[in-house]
């Protein structure tokens, strides 16, 4: 989707702030936020495109205002009344409950689930998975689609309808446009993709600067193609 | 408990929607509903914040990286396959990929679309990380981002910009500074900050006393 979070070379947000000695979270309900969200995808509540997705369709003026983990909040409460885990109703009760003492939760232990979500720290991922043969290797030159999905995408609209060189053919890989709408994995072959700095930003491009991005085939032409057809 | 901080300008200029007690309280109130619902443990909770505030840091990727600094044959590894290489380290996690530093190539690593980067190995990422201006800006003007942080790289250095797209995971591979041989790997590792590792800084300098 041509969202707000699609933020690769736009103009007009400034320095790049730093804080020295940053602590890991800035408030404790921060952590809490984090570690609810990860328990939700160890619960197999929401998966990583539908997380991602579910941010990217905050209002973009929501999206601007709010603060990193805000964003992680709004999403994740989104998803789980989506799926009807919750609703907005039961949890606004809650905080009234809550804002007047106590909590009716009785308390949960859960080794399993804690084990998992450790489990997930350290072992291998499960991005990918078996999918037909790649179409490119490294070397082919390539063109990338102009469509504009109003869905889940992970190619960024700056690098839309530009050239570019096969890098590296990674294997193949779950496919978020389609895993971020419930219309399954349809794993297939992921490639690193370099791009000229003059291709993507013309006359005003730094020099020696080219940009890697991690294309699904499925956004990808063979250089020469009709720009823009799309085949699907 | 206070949340306070947490509006110290880190995307700065922008208003938030709600006050912050309420957020905090919103946030109780889902836990809460979840722990209800048999869905999230509060302990699990508990230890996947103290895991990130006392565990996962950039220590684990500084000791990739001097490994890879004093044993050719494992930095060869790593750049062929950097998870199965981070593995026996004990590391995991992540689809990883190393892309190394040389004379001439510069790499640096952004995610434009949203915050992805390798937590395995440099723990979560800072604020300016996640930055409206950092995701907005790193692929489009890298050298003038890379000054801002005090890295002036001369124009014939190539600047490998590594927008992290999908699921693979990128860590840069800083060069090893001059005047470090003879030091051992934990010394080394001590020069490798997380910002080299991300390439928008270079491994540090060893102080005198430890040559």
């Amino acid at each position: 989707m041509n969202g707000i979070h699609d933020m690769g070379g736009m103009h007009g947000f400034g320095r790049v702030d730093r804080e020295e000695n940053e602590p890991v979270f800035h408030a404790p309900w921060e952590g809490r936020v984090l570690g609810i969200s990860r328990a939700c995808s160890a619960q197999h509540l929401f998966n990583i495109d539908e997380s991602r997705h579910g941010i990217e369709r905050m209002a973009p003026v929501d999206y601007l205002a709010a603060s990193y983990y805000e964003r992680w909040l709004d999403r994740t409460v989104r998803l789980l009344v989506e799926k009807g885990v919750i609703t907005r109703e039961e949890l606004d009760r809650r905080m009234a409950q809550l804002a007047s003492g106590g909590d009716p939760a009785p308390p949960h232990r859960d080794p399993k689930l804690l084990d998992r979500m450790l489990r997930a720290t350290k072992e291998r991922t499960h991005f990918r998975q078996p999918g037909p043969p790649p179409r490119f290797a490294a070397g082919d030159r390539v063109f990338t689609r102009t469509d504009a999905p109003e869905g889940h995408t992970r190619l960024p609209r700056y690098a839309r309808g530009k050239d570019g060189v096969i890098d590296a053919v990674h294997g193949t890989f779950i496919f978020p446009d389609t895993n971020a709408h419930g219309q399954g994995e349809q794993s297939h072959a992921l490639y690193s993709v370099r791009f000229d700095a003059n291709d993507l930003w013309g006359a005003s491009a730094e020099p020696c600067s080219p940009v890697h991005l991690d294309l699904w085939e499925r956004y990808l032409e063979p250089a020469g193609a009709a720009p823009g057809r799309s085949t699907s | 408990m206070s949340d306070t901080h947490h509006d110290h300008g880190h995307e700065h200029g922008h208003h938030h929607r709600e006050p912050e007690s309420v957020l905090s309280l919103r946030v109780r109130a889902l836990e809460s509903l979840l722990v209800e619902k048999k869905l999230v443990a509060s302990d699990a909770v508990d230890r996947i914040v103290s895991a990130y505030e006392e565990d996962i840091g950039p220590h684990n990727g500084a000791q990739v990286v001097a490994r890879a600094w004093l044993d050719p044959a494992y930095k060869q590894r790593l750049l062929a396959d950097g998870t199965a290489a981070i593995e026996e380290l004990g590391f995991g996690g992540v689809d990883l990929k190393v892309v190394e530093n040389r004379p001439g190539v510069h790499n640096m690593v952004v995610c434009t679309l949203c915050s992805c980067y390798p937590h395995a190995l440099i723990g979560l990422p800072p604020v300016w990380y996640k930055s409206f201006e950092y995701r907005s800006r790193a692929v489009r003007e890298p050298r003038v981002v890379l000054r801002e942080f005090g890295l002036d790289l001369p124009e014939n250095v190539e600047i490998r910009i590594w927008d992290s797209s999908a699921e693979l995971r990128y860590l840069v591979l800083p060069e090893r500074p001059a005047g470090t041989e003879g030091l051992s790997e934990a010394e080394l590792a001590g020069l490798v900050s997380r910002d080299s590792m991300i390439g928008v800084a270079v491994a540090r300098p060893p102080a005198p006393a430890a040559r």
